[in-house]
C-alpha cells in the first residue's frame, strides 16, 4: 500500500470503519437482490412452473437465468407511481419503510464476517456485548410493521400491526432464552487457555460476550459446532428467526389469503419495495446470526480455516466461507417458505409461550445441571 | 468528541421526554409512544457514553423493544382516539412546578454533596483501578464485573437482588389475578 495511504489510514481510524460499513453494505444489497431472484426460481421449480427467467443482457439474446431481474424490478419500483392514499397519517406513513428497513442493516454492525484482511478485523463494531446489541436492535425492527399498521389507517394493515407487534414480543422471548445456554458453554473463562496463539492474539482484549469469541469456541472441530452441542436451543432460534422475519409458516402479519397484504396493503412503488428489502435483509440478517452462534462462523473444521487468516488470500476464503454458510440458511428458509402452510394465530401464540418458553428454560437449567457434573 | 455526543444525547433525551408530554403539533398517543422510544434510544446512548454497555443494550432491548411495544399493542387495541386539549388550571400548573422545582432542588443539593467527594474518590478509585487491572483481567463496566457485583456473597448485591425478584414476581402473579374475570 501507498505509504500516504497507510498514514491516512492510522490517523483517522473512522475511515477504516467506514470503508467496512461501504463493503458490508456493497455485499448485502446484492444479495438481497439475488435472494429474491433465488426465491422466486426456487418456488417456480416446487410448483412445477419455470419462473422468471427472460431478463438479461440488454439488446442481447443473453438470459442468464434471469440475473436481471433484480435491475429491472428495481427500475420498476423506482418508475412506479409514488401514491399516498388520501386517508393515510402522513408522518408514519413515510416513516415505517424507512423504520423497518434500518434496524436489519444495523444488526451486521456487530456480525464477524471474516477473520482478518490485513491488519484489520472482518467486523464493524468488536462489542463485547455483541449479542445483547444484535437482540435489542432486532427487537426494534418490530416498529416498522407496527407503525405501517398504524399510519395506513384501514382494517387489514391495522390487524397486521397489531398481529405483528404480539408475534414478535412472544417470540423474541423464545429466542433470547435459547441463546442462554449458548453463552453458558461459550462464556466459560477456562477454554480460551487452550487456544493457540493466533487465536489469542485475535482475541486479545475482547469479553466473554463478544460473537468472536463465540466463534472460537466452535472453531476446534465439527463436533465443536453449537448445532450439535445444543441442538435444542438451535432449533427454537431457527423457529423463532422465522417468526421474527415474518417468513411462512409465520408470516401472520402479512397472510395475503386473510387480510389483503397485511401491514404493507396501502403502500407502493418504492416504499413497498423497501419493506420487501427489509424482509429479505432480516433474513440475511438472521442467517448470518445463526450462522455465527450455532454453525461455527467463518471457520470450517479443516486446517486452515481454523485459526486466524494469515495471508490476504485466507482472509478472502474465509469471508466466503461465511457467506457459503448464510447462502445454505436462505435456502432452508425459501424452502420451508415454499413446503409448509401457515400456522393459526392461536397455534403461533400456543407454540411460543407454551412449547418454546418452557422448553427453552428446561435447556437452560439442563445446561447448567449437565456442566455442574462435569465440573 | 464525548461531550459533543453527551449533550446530543442529553438534548435528544430532554426534548423527546418533553414532547411525549406537551407535544404542541399532535395529541396523538402513537406519536407519544414513539417519543417515548426515541427518549429511550438516547438514553441508552447515555448509558454507552458512561462505558456502561451492558446497561446500554439492555436498555434498548427492555424498554425500546419490549415495553414500548406492548403500549404501542394496548394503544392500538384499544384504539385510543386523539385527546381533546384540555383547559390548564392555574392551581394544577403551579403545583406541578413546585413538585418539579422541588424534585430539582433535592437532586440539585444531593448532587453537589456528593460531587466533592466524588472527585476525591474517583482519583484514588482511578489509581486502583490501575492496579487492579494489573492484577486481574476483569475490567471496569464489563458485563463480567457486573454480574460479579451483583451475584456475589460477600460486597455483592445479591439480597437486594432477589428481593426485587420476588417483589416484581408477586407484582406479575397479582396482575394475573386482578385480570382473571372469575376468582376461585
Amino acid at each position: 500500500m501507498p505509504e500516504f495511504l497507510t498514514e491516512l489510514l492510522n490517523n483517522h481510524a473512522w475511515l477504516m470503519v467506514a470503508i467496512k460499513v461501504l463493503g458490508v453494505f456493497a455485499v448485502v444489497m446484492p444479495m438481497v437482490a439475488y435472494s429474491v431472484v433465488a426465491e422466486r426460481r426456487i418456488s417456480a421449480f416446487i410448483q412445477d412452473r419455470v419462473g422468471p427467467s427472460r431478463v438479461g443482457v440488454p439488446w442481447t439474446k443473453i438470459r442468464l437465468l434471469g440475473v436481471g431481474q433484480p435491475l429491472a424490478d428495481g427500475l420498476e419500483s423506482f418508475l412506479k407511481e409514488d401514491f399516498t392514499p388520501g386517508h393515510v397519517k402522513r408522518v408514519f406513513y413515510w416513516m415505517a419503510p424507512a423504520v423497518s428497513m434500518i434496524p436489519s442493516f444495523v444488526v451486521f454492525a456487530v456480525i464477524p464476517f471474516g477473520s482478518m484482511l490485513g491488519m484489520q478485523k472482518m467486523v464493524i463494531a468488536d462489542l463485547n456485548v455483541g449479542i445483547l446489541f444484535t437482540f435489542g436492535i432486532v427487537s426494534l425492527g418490530v416498529y416498522g410493521v407496527v407503525l405501517a399498521g398504524y399510519a395506513s389507517n384501514s382494517k387489514y394493515p391495522f390487524l397486521g400491526g397489531i398481529r405483528s407487534s404480539a408475534q414478535m414480543i412472544s417470540y423474541e422471548i423464545a429466542m433470547g432464552m435459547a441463546v442462554v445456554p449458548v453463552f453458558m458453554l461459550a462464556a466459560d473463562p477456562t477454554w480460551r487457555e487452550g487456544l493457540t496463539v493466533e487465536w489469542k492474539e485475535y482475541l486479545d482484549g475482547t469479553g466473554l460476550l463478544n460473537l468472536s469469541s463465540v466463534v472460537a469456541y466452535q472453531s476446534d472441530s465439527l463436533f465443536s459446532w453449537l448445532v450439535f452441542k445444543q441442538p435444542i436451543a438451535f432449533f427454537i432460534f431457527l423457529i423463532a428467526i422465522f417468526a421474527e422475519t415474518n417468513r411462512l409458516p409465520f408470516d401472520l402479519p402479512e397472510s395475503e389469503t386473510e387480510l389483503v397484504a397485511g401491514y404493507n396493503t396501502e403502500y407502493s412503488s418504492m416504499r413497498f419495495a423497501l419493506f420487501f428489502m427489509g424482509e429479505y435483509a432480516a433474513m440475511i440478517a438472521g442467517s448470518a446470526l445463526m450462522v455465527v452462534l450455532f454453525c461455527g462462523g467463518w471457520t470450517l473444521p479443516i486446517e486452515g480455516f481454523n485459526t486466524p487468516a494469515q495471508s490476504l488470500g485466507m482472509g478472502v476464503l474465509h469471508i466466503l466461507v461465511f457467506i457459503g454458510k448464510i447462502a445454505v440458511f436462505l435456502g432452508l428458509m425459501i424452502w420451508v417458505r415454499w413446503m409448509l402452510p401457515r400456522f393459526r394465530y392461536d397455534q403461533l401464540m400456543n407454540i411460543g409461550w407454551k412449547r418454546f418458553l418452557p422448553v427453552s428454560l428446561a435447556n437452560i437449567i439442563l445446561t447448567a445441571i449437565v456442566l455442574w457434573a462435569i465440573a | 468528541m464525548e461531550s459533543i455526543l453527551f449533550n446530543i444525547f442529553a438534548v435528544l433525551a430532554v426534548l423527546s421526554a418533553l414532547l411525549v408530554v406537551v407535544n404542541p403539533l399532535s395529541r396523538n398517543p402513537v406519536t407519544s409512544a414513539m417519543f417515548l422510544v426515541t427518549t429511550m434510544i438516547s438514553i441508552s446512548g447515555l448509558f454507552v457514553l458512561l462505558n456502561a454497555y451492558f446497561l446500554a443494550a439492555v436498555q434498548i432491548l427492555v424498554y425500546a423493544g419490549a415495553v414500548m411495544v406492548l403500549f404501542l399493542f394496548v394503544i392500538m387495541l384499544l384504539d385510543i382516539q386523539e385527546t381533546a386539549r384540555r383547559k390548564l388550571r392555574i392551581v394544577s400548573l403551579v403545583m406541578g412546578f413546585v413538585a418539579v422545582g422541588a424534585l430539582f432542588g433535592v437532586y440539585k443539593s444531593s448532587v453537589e454533596a456528593t460531587y466533592e467527594k466524588a472527585v476525591h474518590e474517583t482519583q484514588a478509585l482511578g489509581q486502583a483501578a490501575e492496579e487492579a487491572e494489573e492484577d486481574s483481567e476483569v475490567v471496569v463496566g464489563s458485563t463480567q464485573a457486573l454480574g460479579q457485583g451483583l451475584f456475589s456473597h460477600e460486597g455483592g448485591f445479591i439480597l437486594p437482588f432477589e428481593i426485587v425478584s420476588i417483589l416484581l414476581l408477586v407484582a406479575m402473579i397479582g396482575a394475573i389475578l386482578l385480570s382473571k374475570k372469575e376468582l376461585r
